[in-house]
């Protein structure tokens, strides 16, 4: 099992391809999107995405919208935001909207493997907590 | 922002001056036409109606006169005639030919209508004066040859002109013809010409106006008061004139050689043989005409200065303070335009700041990229592994410094929190000289405050106002990060006026870069170190909330910034002088 499987959704095409690699590199599982649809699409396909990593301003849809629509659909799923200009009010938006965490570009690749650790960590145990009380529920069913 | 004075701005001062003396001028004009017409029209009209009817009343007033006199002089005559054609009527040529009666009847006419008829005499058909009374010697005098003779042997009745006759006086003489024993006789009477001199002389009106007699021939019957050359014109006129119709007066005006302007009435007298002539000067007649017009013209000079003076004082008062309405007009629109380049480079830097990120972030990726494959064990024994390390790494260094740079210009182009909020000004400034505490220390400065408890509280963003004395500070620990020193701030009110100071005794701003330290991008600091867009932030702030940023720094001593806002704007309501403790 990789350490995580994240998708990377950004609309800088290179950004995107070196961050894979570098990504992959340090053992995640990388897929990844270049705009907010694509990204929901991919999702819709590949179930086993624990963390997206998701750039703020995207033309389209953007960052916030995507974030939106994602947390809609896959509750359980992390975002860390991604952004090239920080401001209080898209941080706090992306917070109360489930964002995981908000690291600004370009980011530290230490600081982005533990901020994705963490998230999918949460993941995980969230998912587990979820099996666990189901297995609890069925256990306990009365027939 | 100092303003530097180029020869284009002062060629457009004296066209300003040129447009303002232009239009002090035309509003001087303006006034004085719109008070003085109307001023002069009304006062035109009504010296011309008072003329009018002055002169009506003057001249009515005189020909009152002169008819009046006229009448005076022929009743006077007339009676006189009436006395000795009665004595003619009553007693026989013998009885008036005794010298003794006639003296009794000359003393009782005397005694009755007072001393007009100097003497009486009886005069035969051939001119021979028969009997005389009358303190002349002129019995058996022969007036045979003399005209006034002549003229009354042919009529009933006879008056003659003034002449001086055998006495040498001047005087003249009322003759009634009657007869006796089929021959004419004349009863003469001498009429003292002193007397009737009187009649005409007491027609006084003025200092000028005078009456006197003239004959048919234009000789003098009276002693006029001021010599009067009767052979000139306008008299020889008035002589001519046909209509001698014994009721009727007539005026005329009439300037003379020296141009004197007088005053003719005239009435004929003596059934059309004397003329009775008034004259005065005009401007004696109308003297309270010219009086009232002095007084007027007086007046209205007084009133003209007075709309003169009003005039240039307001137009010149009103033009001053449009021109300072102008200047302060101008000024405003350069600050408009100052904000507006800001705002502009601030959304330019905003756009670039957003443009230049990706690429930086990208090649800061790409080097990690690298980096990470450095870690394989195919380049492990590469001889420069060393130096792609270390150039790895500058491109990350120089990559997070991009990003710095970026970070701030997103910063001065993004909107602060503009809530306006009230609060204590005191309190906001030890806030941040708390958050600055740690700084200051490292950097060895003392930090020292003076601030004025009794300030009122305002109302502001207290964002902006946080970043404006964030940068001042910051400014300030830069300044003296090398060598250490103290930083002072003061807050107090001055005129009505918040005062915030923030003072170091640092190295000072050279006096050439004083003018462009608020200057979007300016910046001293070394390459990396600052952004040049603190101060600006700062100004843009300051000015924005109707205050004003200076700043005072000499080389080796230190450098001062002021901010000063208007209490009147930013106090908060209900809080007149603030809280005490």
């Amino acid at each position: 099992m990789t350490i995580a499987k994240v998708m990377l959704v950004d609309d800088e095409v290179p950004f995107v391809e070196t961050m894979t690699k570098r990504l992959t590199k340090r053992g995640l599982d990388v897929a990844s999107a270049f705009s907010g649809n694509e990204a929901l699409d991919a999702l819709a396909k590949n179930q086993a995405v624990e963390v997206v990593i998701l750039d703020v301003k995207m033309p389209g849809m953007d960052g916030i919208d995507a974030l939106r629509e994602l947390k809609r659909r896959y509750p359980l799923v992390e975002v860390v935001m991604l952004t090239g200009h920080a401001t209080v009010e898209s941080a706090i938006e992306g917070m109360k909207l489930g964002a995981f965490d908000y690291l600004m570009k370009p980011c530290d690749m230490d600081v982005l493997m533990g901020k994705v650790q963490e998230a999918a960590a949460k993941k995980r145990q969230h998912e587990g907590k979820i099996i666990e009380a189901r297995l609890k529920e069925i256990a306990t069913r009365r027939v | 922002m100092p303003l530097r004075e180029n020869p284009n701005q002062r060629g457009q001062n004296d066209e300003g001056q040129r447009y303002y003396r232009t239009l002090t001028r035309n509003m001087v004009l303006t006034i004085i036409l719109v008070s003085f017409i109307p001023y002069v029209i009304v006062t035109a009209i009504l010296l011309y109606q008072f003329h009018a009817s002055h002169r009506e009343k003057v001249i009515a007033h005189l020909e009152g006169l002169v008819k009046k006199h006229k009448q005076n002089i022929d009743a006077f005559l007339k009676e006189k005639l009436g006395n000795l054609s009665s004595l003619a009527k009553t007693f026989s040529y013998e009885e008036l030919s005794n010298e003794e009666f006639l003296k009794n009847r000359l003393e009782m006419l005397q005694q009755a209508y007072g001393p007009f008829f100097v003497d009486l005499g009886v005069i035969n058909a051939r001119g021979i004066q028969i009997s005389y009374a009358g303190p002349f010697q002129l019995v058996k005098a022969s007036y045979g040859d003399a005209g006034w003779f002549k003229s009354a042997m042919k009529r009933e009745y006879y008056i003659s002109d003034v002449f001086s006759g055998l006495r040498g006086l001047p005087h003249f003489i009322i003759a009634v013809r009657e007869n006796w024993l089929g021959d004419p006789w004349i009863l003469r009477g001498t009429i003292d010409f002193v007397a009737f001199n009187n009649l005409v002389e007491q027609i006084r009106i003025g200092q000028t106006g005078f009456a006197f007699i003239l004959n048919r021939d234009g000789e003098l019957q009276t002693k006029p008061s001021y010599p009067v050359r009767a052979d000139h014109e306008p008299y020889a006129a008035i002589l001519k004139r046909e209509k001698r119709a014994e009721d009727q007066v007539s005026t005329f005006e009439w300037t003379d050689e020296s141009g004197v302007k007088s005053i003719y009435v005239t009435a004929f007298l003596k059934g059309g043989d004397w003329v009775l002539v008034f004259q005065q000067k005009v401007s004696d007649a109308f003297s309270d005409f010219e009086r009232a017009l002095r007084v007027t013209m007086v007046v209205l000079a007084l009133g003209l200065l007075a709309i003169l003076t009003t005039a240039f004082l307001l137009s010149r008062r009103m033009v001053g303070r449009i021109a300072n309405a102008d200047r302060e007009k101008h000024m405003m629109n350069e600050q408009v335009v100052e904000t507006g380049k800001l705002a502009s480079v601030g959304e330019l830097a905003a756009g670039i700041a957003h443009e230049i990120n990706n690429p930086v972030a990208i090649m800061v990726e790409e080097a990690g990229w690298i980096e990470d494959l450095l870690e394989d064990d195919d380049f492990k024994d590469g001889a420069n592994l060393k130096e792609f390390r270390r150039a790895l790494a500058q491109i990350r260094t120089q990559g997070k410094r991009c990003k710095e740079i970026t970070h701030k210009l997103l910063s001065f182009a993004r909107k602060t929190d503009e809530r306006v909020l009230e609060f204590d000004i005191g309190e906001v400034i030890q806030d941040i000289v708390a958050l600055s505490g740690q700084r200051a220390k490292y950097s060895n400065v003392a930090v020292k405050l003076n601030l004025d408890n009794a300030l009122p509280k305002v109302r502001l963003s207290q964002a902006e106002l946080q970043q404006v004395l964030l940068n001042l500070i910051n400014n300030a620990l830069d300044a003296m990060e090398k060598q250490g020193g103290s930083l002072e701030i003061n807050s107090r009110e001055e005129d009505g006026i918040l005062v915030i100071e923030v003072a170091d005794n640092g190295p000072g701003i050279p006096a050439a870069n004083l003018g462009r330290i608020f200057d979007p991008f300016f910046t001293t600091k070394p390459v990396g170190k600052g952004t040049g867009l603190g101060l600006s932030i700062c100004y843009g702030i300051v000015k924005k909330l109707g205050g004003e940023i200076e700043v005072a720094s000499t080389v080796g001593v230190g450098t001062t910034f002021r901010i000063k806002m208007p209490l009147e704007k930013i106090k908060a309501k209900g809080s007149e002088n603030g809280k005490g403790e």
